[in-house]
């Protein structure tokens, strides 16, 4: 079968490589329809999460459709059209019972610091992910959801990690009516995140970015202010003026580890792997929440360490909350969303492209090439 | 001395000011303590066979019920992974290694492609067909001041290697001496 196939940093393939296999009675073969590049990915591609190995393939939002099921597979059958969370969860652990699929700890024998996700490192399980034909996926009875009717498989994509994340971040960060949220980071996350925050309440929803093409397609779809870090002399000086002297109520940091904007940050973190990634936008985030405020984090850093301003969140009285997405808890409500037209997921997408010119549509992505928000990959037998 | 084990409830006012409803954790997660759990250390009844190498984070007891399979540890990379296990997630010698590994990984995999009959194509790998489509002028500049900085590299090293030859004194015939 055709898959993406890592390589080296910045560095990625399309080849043949063998059929997944059932390993586990609860596993389930599906045969991938779309598939998308993440941000999170990029971490990847650029060679920044550790126990990334050559001949990996990466994808973690992925719909598809069964074509096998193992012995215990109770709750789907073959030729059922279904979304994947991108986070594997046995749905039976300590805390898969607390609505942490995200976190679940029978998964991921590699790290217990990080739940299994597909396609993201042996860190994060060593699980092949869906930029390929077929893909693997264990406990098919707990994450995937089968796909409503009528639903489009391209809003059916988005809801394997773009939407839930964002809405999670919005869910997070606290959100109370007419509170003021500034979201860093316009990718598409942060641009879902910031469209999410007006779900809970928010009076006013700023989102900052480097790219003007970013931030013009999230003042539409977002219905946001939106600046750009690179006109101001200091971000957080600017938030701070902009609200009043105060801050923000509530801060997203939509970024993770490739932030820009921090030269210092991008060295070490970036450059030279001496942080785990570069915390520029956590910073910022921190700085610029208002005394009391709650800062949301739903950008990826890596598992070491980083620099971040932790003292100015004990005297500021801060509440960081942070986690990967727990998709099977939101979904429901996501699909009732979409399906009730207040969420529009297939609007985030701007490139299609065949799984072949995958090294293609990973720089695209990486270098913000074309005017590119979010890309979908169609596997060549999508159409069958 | 030796930690005794204590009922807590026993100790004067021991929970008399808790508030169940102050959890920052809501609505993300169902609060439930290790203690409140009557099976926290559950598991699925079927566990994924072990029939390939796989590295065990040593902050847990074993092996999960399911993991990957696709890329086990192997060749010098392999080496410096097994080793890296021998450490916690807490530790840099965990992670740093991994880091290592990785870059040796990559190494063996342009060696792999060779040895299997096939010249990675480096251009299409790296995507550089959309940068030349989309990004040319920036992309031919920033691959002219790469190639220029490699160049003034290579001969800044050539050049320091010929001027040592020509400064290295003729050898000394100590033997002479005597």
């Amino acid at each position: 079968m055709l898959a993406m196939e890592y390589r080296g940093p910045k560095r990625v393939r399309a080849t043949q490589k063998p059929m997944p296999e059932i390993k586990h009675p609860q596993d389930a073969i599906v045969r991938v329809l779309r598939t998308c590049i993440c941000g999170s990915d990029l971490h990847l591609y650029n060679g920044n999460v550790p126990d990334t190995r050559v001949g990996s393939t990466f994808g973690h939002e992925f719909v598809g459709e069964v074509v096998e099921v193992g012995s215990e597979v109770t709750k789907l059958k073959t030729g059922d059209r279904v979304i994947v969370p991108f986070n594997i969860a046995c749905g039976e652990c300590h805390f898969c019972r607390q609505g942490m699929f995200g976190n679940c700890h029978e998964s991921n024998t590699e790290a217990t610091a990080v739940g299994a996700i597909f396609g993201y490192s042996h860190t994060a399980g060593g699980f092949d992910g869906g930029q390929a034909e077929y893909t693997r996926v264990p406990y098919a009875n707990v994450g995937p959801t089968i796909i409503p009717e009528g639903m489009d498989l391209d809003d059916a994509v988005l809801l394997t990690d773009v939407v839930p994340t964002g809405y999670q971040a919005a869910e997070m960060a606290g959100i109370q009516t007419g509170d003021t949220v500034v979201v860093f980071g316009a990718g598409p996350i942060g641009i879902m995140a910031a469209r999410c925050a007006w779900l809970f309440g928010a009076g006013r929803v700023i989102i900052i970015d480097q790219e003007d093409y970013r931030l013009e397609f999230a003042r539409n779809y977002s219905y946001c202010e939106a600046y750009n870090f690179r006109e101001m002399n200091d971000p957080v000086v600017f938030i701070k003026k902009i609200t009043d002297w105060m801050g923000a109520d509530c801060v997203i940091d939509a970024v993770g580890a490739e932030a820009a904007g921090n030269a210092m940050q991008t060295i070490t973190g970036r450059k030279l792997l001496l942080q785990a990634g570069s915390a520029t936008a956590l910073h910022w985030a921190i700085n610029s929440v208002k005394k009391g405020g709650v800062v949301s984090i739903v950008g990826v850093y890596g598992p070491t360490d980083n620099l971040i301003p932790i003292g100015n969140v004990l005297n500021k009285g801060l509440t960081i909350r942070a986690n990967q997405a727990s998709v099977k808890r939101l979904l429901p409500r996501l699909i009732d969303h979409v399906q009730n037209g207040v969420l529009n997921p297939k609007g985030l997408i701007t490139h299609r492209l065949p799984l072949e010119e995958v090294a293609d549509g990973y720089r695209m992505f990486s270098a913000k090439l074309d005017n590119n928000i979010k890309t979908v990959l169609l596997p060549p037998t999508a159409n069958q | 001395m030796e930690n005794k084990t204590l009922d807590p409830t026993q100790i004067k006012g021991w929970g008399i000011d808790a508030d169940p409803k102050n959890d920052p954790t809501y609505p993300m997660r169902d609060r439930m303590n290790v203690g409140q759990d009557p099976d926290s250390k559950h598991r699925p009844d079927s566990l994924q066979p072990v029939d390939t190498e796989v590295l065990r984070s040593i902050e847990r007891p074993n092996v999960s019920a399911v993991f990957g399979t696709p890329a086990p540890p192997t060749g010098l990379s392999g080496l410096i992974r097994r080793a890296a296990f021998k450490y916690s997630e807490n530790r840099y010698r965990h992670w740093l290694p991994l880091i290592v590994a990785d870059r040796v990984n990559v190494v063996e995999g342009i060696v792999s492609d060779l040895a299997h009959g096939k010249v990675p194509n480096i251009w299409a790998e790296k995507g550089y067909n959309v940068e030349w489509k989309h990004n040319r002028s920036a992309f031919i500049t920033k691959m002219s001041l790469i190639a220029a900085a490699t160049a003034g590299v290579v001969l800044w090293l050539s050049s320091s290697s010929d001027s040592k030859k020509k400064r290295r004194p003729e050898p000394r015939n100590y033997l002479s001496r005597f």
